[in-house]
């Protein structure tokens, strides 16, 4: 399991980019698809890279995009998994 | 995969989400800079039925709307003078004034001034995009000699203001300037200038891609995002002279001053104290008796 997660609102996108540049670990880019306003929101296009550092959160203007830490999860799932 | 709830974005609770999507335009700066605004109040614990953050007119001048917080949208220029009557009606709050350069500058460059010599503590946060972007982008006190903008087709050539020099010389305790680039200083620089007592100033530059940056060829908000990863420099504690912004030079970043002087309300209690001894009550007090304060005070002139 990654060490964190993205999560996009994609509404509320209006595709300046921000998130995609300057992503430390290049999760990021813009997707072809649409949403209702005509924006190309992104999309996670390498998950697994994801450190959950918000740093895409910080940078975007819009509020519709932010990262999360997994971390206090895994063990948890690891748990399961094991059982 | 997990069933665990997702967590929610850390600026939700801070926004008037029916208000989303915001005005602001794609790539504007504006909506980073109440991300860090947001962390820095979660990094500072403040109290957040103690804060109340006032904003003028323009672009900025709507953060105050779409907060989530005891907000107040004032007139133009006026949103130095509402906070610090807010201020001084209630020195419990603790008082931020959000707004744009046009705003603090120009209209109500005045009363900042006069807030930074006073000292009152209040906390500014002054975006700038160099331009009046709101009205459709006329030369502001900020913009830059030789840029393009919708009064000087020709280019401007007026001297525009260095903010962080005037609001050092006019009596600031904490001047700092980062760009919306600066996402984790910003922050931190916010959330130490909340600790401060006194009149706090934090320029934030911020890309204008609607009318600053298109009709100068700067390209868009991203652009301008790696022009000011490409040029700016950190010198803490550099001297405010020398901090001057021009079209494509460096731009100087940092915490230029962080220095000690009296608070205005603690100095007019302590004075108006020693000059009228047990007849002065603090203003603030009289409050709870109905509002009729103003009553209260003229007994205090009938006595002397």
């Amino acid at each position: 399991m990654p060490r964190g997660s993205v999560s996009i609102v994609v509404e509320r996108c209006k595709a300046c980019g921000f998130c995609v540049e300057f992503c430390p670990t290049k999760v990021l880019a813009l997707s072809s698809a649409f949403n209702s306003k005509g924006y190309h929101p992104p999309h996670a296009v390498a998950p697994e890279k994801c450190s959950g550092c918000d740093l895409c959160g910080m940078y975007c203007p819009d509020f519709a995009i932010y990262g999360y830490r997994n971390d206090k999860n895994a063990p948890k799932e690891d748990e399961a998994d094991a059982r | 995969m997990s069933s665990v709830a997702i967590p929610q974005n850390p600026v939700e609770p801070f926004l008037r989400s029916e208000r989303m999507p915001h005005i602001w335009c794609p790539g504007c700066g504006i909506g980073t800079t109440v991300n860090c605004f947001t962390r820095a109040l979660l990094d500072s614990k403040a109290d957040l039925t103690k804060l109340a953050i006032v904003s003028g007119i323009g672009c900025t001048g709507r953060v105050a709307g779409y907060t989530n917080l005891d907000s107040f949208h004032t007139t133009h220029g006026r949103a130095i003078p509402f906070a610090t009557g807010l201020k001084l009606a209630n020195p419990e709050l603790n008082v931020v004034v959000y707004s744009g350069d046009g705003d603090l500058f120009a209209i109500g460059g005045n009363h900042l001034i006069h807030a930074a010599r006073r000292n009152v503590n209040l906390k500014v946060i002054c975006v700038n995009n160099l331009i009046y972007a709101m009205t459709g982008g006329q030369t502001a006190p900020t913009t830059p000699g030789d840029v393009i903008t919708s009064t000087a087709p020709y280019g401007t050539y007026d001297p525009a203001f260095n903010l962080p020099y005037l609001v050092e010389a006019a009596g600031a305790v904490y001047v700092a300037r980062w760009t919306t680039f600066h996402v984790r200083q910003l922050a931190k620089s916010m959330a130490e200038m909340f600790q401060k007592k006194g009149f706090g100033f934090i320029e934030v530059l911020s890309p204008c891609p609607t009318l600053y940056q298109r009709r100068n060829k700067m390209g868009d908000g991203l652009d301008a995002m790696k022009f000011y990863k490409q040029v700016s420099k950190i010198k803490h504690g550099a001297p405010t002279s020398e901090v001057a912004l021009s079209k494509s030079g460096e731009i100087v970043v940092g915490k230029f001053v962080d220095r000690e002087r009296p608070e205005y309300i603690g100095t007019m209690n302590t004075y108006l104290e020693q000059q009228l001894g047990e007849r002065y009550v603090e203003p603030h007090t009289l409050s709870d008796d109905g509002g009729c304060s103003g009553g209260e005070l003229e007994v205090i002139s009938c006595n002397r």
